[in-house]
């Protein structure tokens, strides 16, 4: 229940934030798009022993928490629920490397540093993620992904069930609150209502579908969908994203935090 | 078992992508020859539906724990195959957007290891089989719980295959798999019996939905063949065109053989290669090729001035981060207040 009503409450919230006017928000959908993507790739495109030239990334997600005017807390807090599940994989890495390294005299496996990599590295990715649909919103990144020539028939039904996933969580939150009330104490739904609580909801999904079929129909569905004109990109946007994508790739090949060591230390 | 993109490496997330890209593609083709307009509302609703019934809490009798279903599996016997793997894609992709559940790199990987087993496997090659002799409660159970128990089984075997290909995971194939298969053949196995007892109740109460599944009304038959040879094209082609990138690339795979080798076929290869190659191992902080060595020997940080050098920098980097952050923020703020 409170795991339903947690997920209702982060999909409003990051599509509040995506109703914001900033300079982010009125970038082209398309650009902010292609840009995570890259960003993406550049990030995980790492060795698993990279630590010190992946900080530099934090620009990115840095800038566009300040200049959209994002909050940072909310987006933080999901990105701690969902580091644990990726670092269940990680966790093992400094058992089963047998390697140790040895710095500034303290002596430990070489699986740390893959594991401190692994963090740094979904930090970035999950963080830019959630910041593309904050700053994005669905709608429009349905119409950058349509721009892509990705099928319509695909990008309606993904409409449809991100339309349909608050009204479907309603709908469940109130049947698993109205099973509760019958059945106080209990942990999850028992073993005779297995069938019948989750069958209701599909039997109930099936009569909704068709009524929104019908009611799509009387306003003139066709099977065709039409999700709007998209703007063309303007200088502005292809600005923005020359300038990102020469920074990931600049920082891919210099270590920059390692540059700005060295010059500070005299090391160059 | 969503995977994340922290987890896989660029090759590995682009040739999954163009596999489930090449899939896809031949599900919206077969939808669109059915010609059902109907079905698209449908898919839509059924995938908001799954989303929100995988936070159901099916309590699993005698253990106080609790097991949810993966919807896979229920969107192919629902809405065939083809609707259903689209309907599990939507779902996982709005799962990584709004959730960080599952990269967005990482989707290829996903919406194969959820949807395409449970859809062009599991559904077509067990499930069907076994109900097409006819719909009773027992054949219900059997299917559901054995489709449910292989697909999971191949998308766990899956998410190991991928994540050791990626090269990010120390652990070893064997530990890796003895570690997924039998969390997944538990999982499963409550899962199986979560979907027996909703279908079983779905063909009770409206056996005109599952018949007009099974007989292939909406659904056409899976013609594996062709999703199989797509696939495999997609595959190699992408898997090849980023291998070669990675090749030239500094912390590619070879390059660190390379290093590690000291010498051979990418010594002679781009003068770029080796010009990056010079930078990066002057800059490259706890670079992977130092530590190469034998598995028993402890290996030193030589050069303390470069590890310092990294320490130092990355420091300045968040400072300047933090400082850039809150600059922007102060004006921002600054800005509102002069405009009020």
């Amino acid at each position: 229940m409170a795991s339903i009503m947690n997920s209702l409450y982060n999909m409003r919230l990051l599509d509040d934030l995506s109703q914001k006017d900033t300079f982010v928000h009125r970038l082209h959908p398309l650009v902010k798009l292609l840009a995570t993507v890259v960003y993406l790739t550049v990030v995980v495109s790492f060795g698993r022993y990279e630590i010190s030239s992946l900080l530099v990334f934090l620009f990115y997600p840095v800038l566009i928490f300040a200049f959209a005017e994002i909050p940072v807390v909310p987006i933080l807090k999901r990105l701690f629920i969902i580091e644990p599940l990726i670092i269940g994989i990680g966790i093992l890495n400094p058992i089963f490397d047998h390697q140790f390294i040895t710095f500034y005299g303290i002596e430990f496996s070489r699986g740390w540093v893959t594991l401190f990599s692994i963090i740094i590295k979904s930090g970035l990715t999950v963080t830019s993620a959630l910041l593309l649909v904050a700053t994005t919103g669905m709608d429009k990144l349905s119409g950058a992904m349509r721009m892509l020539k990705i099928p319509r028939i695909f990008i309606m039904q993904l409409l449809l069930t991100y339309r349909y996933i608050t009204v479907m969580m309603e709908e469940v939150a109130r049947t698993l609150r109205a099973y509760s009330l019958r059945a106080p104490n209990q942990k999850g739904i028992h073993r005779s209502a297995w069938g019948s609580l989750a069958g209701q909801l599909i039997l109930r999904t099936f009569d909704r579908a068709q009524r929104i079929y019908q009611s799509m129909c009387l306003r003139g569905y066709t099977g065709e969908y039409n999700i709007g004109r998209q703007s063309p990109m303007n200088l502005y946007d292809l600005l923005y994203l020359t300038v990102w994508c020469l920074f990931f790739i600049i920082a891919r090949i210099y270590n920059i935090p390692f540059i700005i060591g060295s010059f500070v230390t005299g090391g160059i | 078992m969503h995977m994340a993109d922290a987890l896989i490496s660029p090759a590995v997330g682009g040739a999954m992508w163009a596999a489930t890209g090449v899939v896809a593609v031949y599900s919206i083709k077969k939808i669109q020859d059915d010609l059902d307009d109907k079905k698209v509302p449908l898919m839509g609703v059924m995938g908001a539906f799954v989303f929100a019934a995988q936070m159901i809490n099916f309590a699993i009798p005698a253990t106080g724990s609790s097991g949810h279903i993966g919807g896979g599996l229920l969107l192919a016997i629902l809405l065939g195959p083809y609707a259903g793997f689209l309907a599990m894609s939507s779902v996982l992709l709005i799962q990584a957007l709004f959730f960080g559940d599952g990269g967005l790199l990482a989707f290829g990987c996903n919406v194969f290891n959820l949807g395409f087993y449970t859809c062009f496997i599991a559904y077509p090659f067990i499930y069907k089989r076994l109900i097409n002799k006819g719909i009773t409660a027992k054949r219900i159970f059997t299917a559901s719980m054995i489709s449910t128990l292989i697909g999971l089984q191949l998308g766990a075997f899956s998410v190991v295959i991928e994540t050791l290909l990626s090269g990010k995971t120390e652990l070893p194939f064997i530990t890796f798999v003895m570690l997924m298969q039998p969390i997944h053949l538990a999982i499963g196995f409550v899962e199986g019996l979560v979907s027996a007892a909703v279908i079983t109740f779905v063909w009770k109460e409206r056996p005109e939905i599952l018949e007009n599944a099974s007989m292939g009304v909406a659904i056409g038959n899976v013609s594996i063949k062709k999703v199989f040879i797509g696939f495999a094209i997609a595959v190699i082609l992408i898997g090849g065109v980023f291998s070669l990138f990675a090749s030239s690339n500094p912390d590619g795979l070879e390059w660190s053989m390379y290093k590690t080798a000291g010498k051979t076929e990418l010594e002679a290869s781009t003068r770029i290669h080796d010009i990056l190659s010079t930078i990066q191992s002057k800059t490259a902080f706890l670079p992977d090729y130092d530590f190469k060595t034998n598995e028993s020997e402890i290996v030193t940080s030589t050069d303390i001035g470069t590890s310092t050098s990294g320490l130092v920098g990355g420091a300045l980097t968040l400072i300047l981060l933090a400082f850039i952050g809150f600059g922007i923020n102060v004006i921002k703020r600054r800005n509102k207040l002069s405009v009020k």
